[in-house]
């Protein structure tokens, strides 16, 4: 799950990390009264879960209250890779001196939570790591003892010469450490820390991804989820325990399995066509499920053919049969389908298909082959 | 032969008396599994379908049924605690089917388990299955058959779709195993390769990928320098865009590493045949020989 800018920001505060004030405007007029509180030239952010941010226009100086207002009013009209912008973040303008960058991240080749520093910071860190990689330490982190204070020293050295400074970052560095573990984090960074002339190291930038699978634990946490900011398509599927990501083509897929939901996108592209979504129903499937996910796709007005493609495993074909009957009762479909279903209780599944005036097929190939010379009105 | 699993592997199921775990449990008995015992906190003394001993601890069980492997069926937030539990009691080879294991626990788990000297399998895998042995965890036993070809993968229903094709064309297996799409798992392609490559009876292997992380392109490195069997290839999610988790936690492409064209391209750049769909999987094993 993505949390805003100023949400990791106040979780990292609340783990000590010095970071300037900020507040949220949602309108052009509340970050105008914002940036007069603060006085002096303020930063305004669009709080969006896009990275590319500043390129896209969306991070502005402003100097009085009323260019607040005008770049507010710009920046909340943007849409920045698809997502709208609903709310800004007004702080302060900080005095610059250097730029770095502190992350860390679950790793999977080491299987251990790993530190990425880099003195080079405020750009893209994996420009960092692929064009001057002397420039980035990685360091991971034993989780039976977390990170040692000399471990973040090492890193606050390669950061800064200045033992002060050096000692500043690494306190960071814990404090970032204790945020991730204890919000079940998958990864948190801060780009840039930076220096102030006053010699003081002060963290500008917040991110952090949760862990869907934490989201149990920390209730507080899970709390943080905008929904405004989420595709709806998403929201309602993850409400209905299914996991949907649209795409641009026009066949609708419905599939039991992450992998044989890729693989059937993939065959779908093979036979000449574009899915328009990835949709997971999941192990354990109910009709429920079959009705919800029918709903999602049919809603995408660039779906032309549905294809079902499910191997009944710990899913019984009979309960997606059963599912799509009554989704189709009660919203009578616009769009042609192709079933293809096999395996647990399958002879079940096609005499419920059959007897309700649905042909269903079992070879996966011809499934996908059919749904797509309906979709693009060409024959197989 | 097989690799992992045989007619010697006596089962424990923790979380037997669970949803998923008593249906499994009943699925895997009926199979030929040896299911010697199950654990369920609470219920110890008690009998599962009246033929199983129930205990509270993994400790006990081993004690009592000397359990040599063991499925588990807990829930996500209890799933760590479950392996290193089984590891500390001295199981050498854990398969922990539960899916949402938060990857923050897998942190601790995966060293814990290594110091231990088990196994581990999974977490979010189908299990295993030997044809005719013993299957552990959840993957159909109907759609396996007997025969001497190896199958590793990171998927659950692909696995079936592909073994499934194979089975109607009359190519057995001597185990299937899917080793699971999370980020931070067990057992990866290379400890599987290896005992493919180790076991007597496996011919021929067909590996299963997809989009995420570089393990399949470590695993073709391997096969090129290690493995004296040919290896078949698939990798799912050719048409997945990046930056976007495809389901399982492990398949999303981030940065420049994980795309399908490029493990794809690793996979043939080292002997690798590419199935460019899973029908063809049976055509090029088919040439392998």
């Amino acid at each position: 799950m993505n949390i805003h800018e100023y949400q990791a920001k106040e979780i990292f505060r609340n783990a000590g990390i010095p970071i300037p004030p900020g507040e949220i405007a949602t309108t052009p007029e509340e970050a105008e009264a914002i940036a007069r509180k603060f006085g002096g030239t303020v930063v305004v952010k669009a709080q969006v879960h896009a990275g590319g941010r500043g390129k896209a226009g969306g991070v502005k100086l402003a100097k009085t209250p009323e260019e607040a207002r005008e770049i507010a009013k710009a920046i909340l009209s943007l849409t920045i890779k698809d997502l709208p912008v609903q709310k800004v973040l007004v702080t302060p303008a900080a005095d610059i001196d250097t730029e770095a960058y502190v992350g860390v991240i679950v790793d999977r080749a080491s299987k251990r939570a790993v530190f990425m520093v880099s003195p080079a910071g405020g750009i893209d860190i994996e420009q960092v790591a692929a064009e001057t990689p002397e420039k980035l330490m990685r360091y991971p982190v034993d989780p039976r003892f977390g990170l040692m204070p000399f471990e973040a020293m090492e890193m606050g050295f390669f950061l800064y010469d200045d033992v002060k400074k050096a000692r500043a970052a690494a306190k960071i560095m814990q404090q970032l450490y204790t945020a991730f573990i204890d919000n079940g984090g998958s990864l948190a960074e801060i780009n840039p820390l930076v220096t102030t002339p006053a010699g003081d190291v002060v963290a500008l930038d917040a991110k952090m991804v949760i862990d869907d699978n934490e989201l149990d634990r920390y209730p507080a946490v899970a709390a943080l989820r905008d929904e405004s900011s989420e595709d709806p398509a998403e929201v309602q599927a993850r409400k209905a325990n299914l996991t949907f990501i649209k795409l641009d083509g026009n066949v609708g897929c419905v599939v039991n399995g992450a992998g044989l939901a890729m693989a059937t996108m993939d065959l779908v592209k093979y036979y000449g066509g574009e899915p328009a979504n990835f949709l997971d129903i999941g192990g354990s499937s109910n009709p429920e499920k079959v009705v919800n996910a029918l709903r999602i796709i049919t809603s995408d007005p660039n779906v032309k053919a549905i294809l079902f493609n499910i191997f009944g495993g710990i899913t019984r074909t009979d309960d997606v049969a059963n599912g799509i009957v009554t989704a189709t009762k009660q919203n009578p479909l616009k769009v042609p389908i192709v079933i293809r279903l096999t395996g647990t209780n399958e002879e079940i599944a096609l005499k419920i298909l059959t007897e309700n005036g649905f042909s269903a097929m079992t070879d996966m190939d011809e499934a996908v082959k059919k749904a797509v010379s309906l979709a693009t009105g060409i024959a197989a | 032969m097989s690799i992992f699993i045989d007619n010697s592997t006596r089962l424990l199921v923790q979380g037997i008396t669970g949803r998923d775990g008593s249906f499994h449990t009943r699925q895997m008995i009926e199979y030929g599994t040896k299911v010697v015992g199950g654990v369920t906190p609470g219920k110890g003394g008690q009998k599962f379908d009246e033929t199983v001993p129930i205990f509270n601890t993994v400790e006990q069980a081993v004690k009592e049924t000397g359990a040599n492997a063991t499925v588990i069926y807990v829930p996500p937030m209890f799933a760590a605690d479950a392996m290193m539990e089984a590891a500390d009691a001295g199981i050498p080879f854990i398969v922990c089917i539960t899916e949402g294991v938060p990857v923050l626990d897998m942190t601790k788990v995966y060293p814990f388990v290594k110091e231990k000297g088990a196994r581990l399998l999974g977490p979010n895998c189908p299990g295993l299955i030997s044809p005719g042995k013993s299957k552990v965890g959840i993957i159909p036993g109907r759609i396996c058959t007997p025969g001497n070809i190896g199958l590793v993968s990171r998927s659950g229903t692909l696995t079936y779709e592909v073994v499934f094709q194979m089975t109607r064309a009359g190519m057995g297996q001597t185990t299937c195993v899917g080793i699971g799409g999370d980020p931070i798992n067990g057992t990866n392609f290379i400890d599987c390769l290896a005992a493919f490559e180790a076991d007597p009876d496996t011919t021929s292997v067909v590996m299963i990928g997809e989009i995420g992380g570089t393990d399949e392109q470590e695993a073709a490195t391997f096969v090129k320098e290690k493995m004296s069997k040919p290896v078949v290839g698939f990798i799912a999610g050719q048409t997945a865009p990046p930056g976007r988790r495809m389901g399982h936690a492990g398949a999303i492409i981030s940065g420049s590493a994980g795309t399908a064209a490029e493990k794809m391209q690793a996979f043939e750049e080292n002997g690798i045949s590419v199935a460019k769909r899973p029908i063809d999987v049976v055509e090029l094993l088919r040439n392998a020989h």
